[in-house]
């Protein structure tokens, strides 16, 4: 196939970025998209101009590191797959491919088609957790947890992390990412003691790092390489709301017992 | 160079404890004034970060991604090892530790092994203490699955994804100790050289691989846990970024290096496409518990697999190898498969596949049996390949995997340059010349939270807590070479891709070096490396800076690192004239082609000692000592 892209140059964070042309010739319907992007990166190379920077590592869908907006889509037209999984039989001969970083305020633009995520960094250490050293933990099965409830922790443990919510979100929520891991956390026992001061810390981190509001439009849902579902972020809301309640009355509708010293 | 690996004295089981009391310990008031430098923040990485910072050292962590949860050891699909006989089938400390040493083809450390499966049932409570969502039975207790020809159910697993979630509950414990402010994480940092100074590890030079600069970093000591060199064969199960740059450079500045030739091999990976292709996807081995192995019986028979009738198929490890058939262990299937290939065989357009054929368990269980085993994995194949398995045989290929070689270190995890610790995939010493499946994860994990901690303070207490400042000329020499070599590198405007000249290595080392080995094809691999390292520094082409994110210069640097570290994979495969675990050579095999070990000459560590660019390396050996179990030669007839 021949196929024309444009992509998103950008030099630097501070540079302004354009859309540049290149044609893909001879791509072969085998190659996953960037393994097409590996190719037109040699023409590059060869020609002596710079090559286009993209983020990948593992290339099967669980690093989460692969971060491109193909024709508009994080991640391109597959559902439930990431970038690197896609691949070119999904494009017809001739076609133009827009590709383009995440667009967020809070991803700036390293260079090209990479973003800075540290901001996800940032949240896990407020709080996405549990507090336990190495040595002190009580034997595994010392603690019964329900298949069901074991499952649950797991569809949402699930994250990548790869940040394409915020992608696709008109408002740039990380909203599913962060519910993700409240989520899967206050899913098990182990979780329990640290659950309401978690899910104020990560929000609290979140507003900080400048991730707009969620609106519940479900785009992230749909772009979610991992299918997370977004009644993880209605729960997530009931927990804060639990969290930020006055003592007394948060006692009489959930039982925290926690004592908030900190943030 | 000094090969004592330090093993304590008592009887076996007695070691590590005997160990862990005798070692010197750090106060933990004093903690916070030890700088301990990571490198790598996979499994052996992240877990060791968050154990030190919760010790309350000062720890600074690297990693090459732009997040430390993306390490390698995510890809992970497994299961993990621990000999917690919750399963009631006989299962032990001793069984796990037999089964590990066995799996290995005895060419792992005794006291190293048993250590290991002693300290994986502790991975397991502290894993769930930390949240990891491992599966459970209805009855709520963790539920245990048998796996790879082991005899007991001792493996735990999140799905498919248990690399996933036990990296991922390292990486939490981490930023926790972030954000008590005990770990620095420093990420987009590719470590290129390592600083010694008055004989110790003392720090690292690291490119930061946004800005491009050279950043210089101090340290007590430095714990290298920066995973596996299967790139070097260009095309492995490996992420793409994964790379030898950092172990080999702490090899030229005097760490041993174990055992490069010990590689493991996968039999059940997606063939390559084209020469596109930048990495292979491997399938679950449990395929071959229902699949069945064929290739044509006549060579270049380009029919389509259903029109091939029976009688002219070769169903070659059911014939080869009548009671295993199908389910040789992974270097038999491997090299048996590479066998049809070369003798031209193969299927495929490369013809470099064999078919894994279902239809027989289809017809026998039904479609929704085989839907409901392997779903996942079949939804997988079509993705990739754009066929479906349930209507034509799979094709598969070997691909390389991981690799059991790297730093040689003691029983303290301690290289051969005092304070440089080696943590992971990166050491030699768990796996002997073939690993366990299930394994990897337990061995990253159980060096981080549980052997480094002890063996670490020993270390640290023993030697003067002064800093060293980064304006030392220890570090500003290093620094200079390095950048001398990233200018020199950028200079060379040849015609050539950093990516040409790895693809050629890799055809070099997969051919010679891969799953079969002979001594001419050895020596036709030492000739030919370091002719294609020569061509690479007067050829290759590497665009832009070394002053701004530069993604061309990062790989050529980890190319150029391969070609010298290719050598020594076959100069170490040429020097052992044995088969064992992994490595076949074809000259020492039994009657019936099985791996015939020689213990009289090679029940040793080969460990090579850096000497200088192009120049012969010396070959040092640790022999190993069996005083528990009892070698013994395995046959699959």
């Amino acid at each position: 196939m021949n196929l024309k892209l444009l992509v998103w140059r950008q030099k630097g964070p501070q540079a302004p970025g354009r859309m540049v042309e290149y044609p893909a010739p001879d791509v072969s319907p085998d190659m996953s998209f960037l393994e097409m992007l590996d190719v037109v990166n040699e023409g590059l190379i060869r020609k002596g101009e710079d090559p286009i920077a993209f983020d990948s590592d593992c290339r099967e869908g669980i690093c989460g590191m692969c971060s491109l907006v193909v024709n508009g889509v994080p991640h391109g037209p597959d559902r439930a797959a990431t970038v690197c999984q896609l691949h070119m039989r999904r494009f017809h001969d001739g076609e133009t491919i827009v590709v383009e970083p995440w667009r967020a305020a809070a991803f700036p633009v390293v260079k090209d088609l990479i973003v800075d995520r540290s901001a996800f960094d940032r949240i896990v250490a407020a709080g996405g957790y549990n507090t336990v050293k190495a040595g002190g933990a009580p034997d595994g099965n010392s603690i019964l947890i329900p298949k069901d409830q074991a499952e649950q922790a797991m569809d949402a443990a699930q994250c990548i992390g790869c940040g394409a919510c915020v992608a696709a979100c008109k408002n740039a929520s990380a909203a599913l990412f962060v519910s993700a891991k409240v989520q899967h956390l206050a899913s098990v026992p182990q979780g329990q003691p640290e659950r309401y001061r978690r899910v104020r810390a990560m929000i609290a981190q979140l507003d900080r790092e400048g991730f707009g509001s969620c609106s519940n439009e479900g785009e992230c849902e749909a772009v979610c390489p991992k299918q997370i579902p977004i009644a993880n972020i209605a729960a997530m809301n009931r927990d804060y709301v639990r969290a930020m309640m006055p003592g007394p009355l948060a006692l009489a509708l959930g039982g925290i017992t926690e004592a908030f010293e900190d943030d | 160079m000094n090969l004592d690996p330090h093993i304590p004295s008592g009887p076996l089981a007695e070691k590590w404890h005997r160990h862990q009391f005798e070692c010197k310990l750090v106060n933990p008031a004093n903690r916070r004034r030890y700088t301990i430098i990571i490198v790598g923040t996979g499994l052996a990485g992240a877990a060791a970060a968050a154990a030190l910072g919760e010790l309350g050292y000062n720890v600074l962590s690297f990693c090459i991604q732009d997040s430390p949860r993306r390490a390698h050891s995510i890809a992970a699909q497994g299961v993990i090892n621990a000999a917690k006989n919750y399963s009631n089938d006989g299962d032990s400390i001793w069984r796990l530790f037999y089964d590990t040493i066995k799996g290995g083809d005895y060419r792992a450390r005794e006291a190293n092994v048993h250590r290991l499966a002693q300290v994986s049932v502790d991975i397991i409570d502290h894993c769930v203490a930390q949240g990891v969502p491992f599966a459970r039975e209805y009855g709520g207790l963790l539920d245990n699955r048998s796996f790879g020809g082991a005899q007991v159910s001792r493996t735990f697993y999140c799905r498919g994804q248990t690399g996933q979630q036990l990296l991922l509950g390292a990486y939490q414990s981490m930023m926790c100790q972030v954000n008590r402010g005990t770990v620095k994480v420093f990420s987009r940092r590719e470590m290129l050289d390592l600083v010694v100074a008055e004989g110790r590890a003392r720090g690292i030079v690291v490119r930061n691989l946004t800005t491009g600069e050279l950043e210089c970093y101090e340290g007590h000591a430095v714990l290298l846990a920066t995973g596996g060199y299967g790139n070097a064969w260009y095309l492995s199960t490996n992420a793409v970024n994964s790379n030898v740059t950092a172990a080999y450079r702490c090899h030229r500045r005097g760490a041993g290096f174990a055992n490069p030739c010990f590689a493991q091999i996968h039999p059940t990976c997606i063939p390559m496409s084209g020469d596109h292709q930048s990495k292979l996807t491997l399938m679950s081995e449990s395929l071959r518990n229902d699949g069945r192995v064929w290739v044509p019986k006549t060579q270049g028979d380009r029919r389509k697999p259903a029109e091939i009738p029976e009688a002219e198929r070769d169903y070659f490890l059911e014939r080869k190898y009548p009671s295993f058939g199908n389910l040789v262990p992974r270097d038999v299937a491997s090299r048996n498969a590479k066998e049809v290939c070369d003798d031209g065989r193969g299927v495929g357009d490369s013809g470099l596949s064999v078919y894994l054929d279902f239809s027989d368990s289809i017809q026998r269980l039904g479609r929704n049996a085989i839907e409901e085993k392997y779903g996942n994995l079949f939804h997988m194949y079509q993705k990739i390949t754009d066929e479906n398995p349930y209507e034509s045989p799979m094709r598969i290929y070997p691909a390389i995997h991981y690799t059991m070689g790297g730093l040689w270190v003691d029983y303290n995890l301690m290289s051969t340059i005092p304070g440089l610790h080696v943590l992971g995939e990166a050491n030699f010493s768990d796996h002997g010349a073939n690993r366990l499946g299930a394994s990897a994860l337990m061995q990253g994990l159980a060096d981080g939270y549980f052997v480094i901690p002890t063996t670490v303070a020993h270390y640290l207490a023993g030697i003067p807590q002064a800093r060293l400042s980064t304006d030392h000329e220890a570090f500003r020499d290093v620094s200079a070479a390095v950048q001398a070599r990233l200018d020199r590198m950028l200079r060379i405007s040849g015609s050539r891709t950093p990516r040409q000249f790895h693809r050629e290595l890799g055809r070099i080392l997969w051919d010679q070096a891969g799953m079969s080995r002979n001594e001419a094809g050895l020596k036709d691999a030492l000739a030919r490396i370091p002719k294609l390292r020569e061509e690479f520094w007067q050829d290759v082409r590497v665009p832009g800076e070394a002053n701004n994110l530069n993604q061309s210069l990062e790989y050529a640097g980890r190319v150029a690192d391969y070609l010298e570290f290719g050598e020594l994979i076959a100069r170490d495969a040429l020097e052992r004239r044995e088969s064992c675990g992994g490595h076949f050579r074809e000259e020492s095999q039994t009657p019936d082609n099985e791996a015939m070990r020689d213990d009289a000459h090679f029940q040793h560590a080969a460990v090579w000692e850096y000497t200088g660019e192009g120049k012969t390396p010396n070959f040092h050996k640790e022999p190993l000592v069996f005083e528990n179990v009892t070698p013994t030669q395995r046959s699959y007839a």
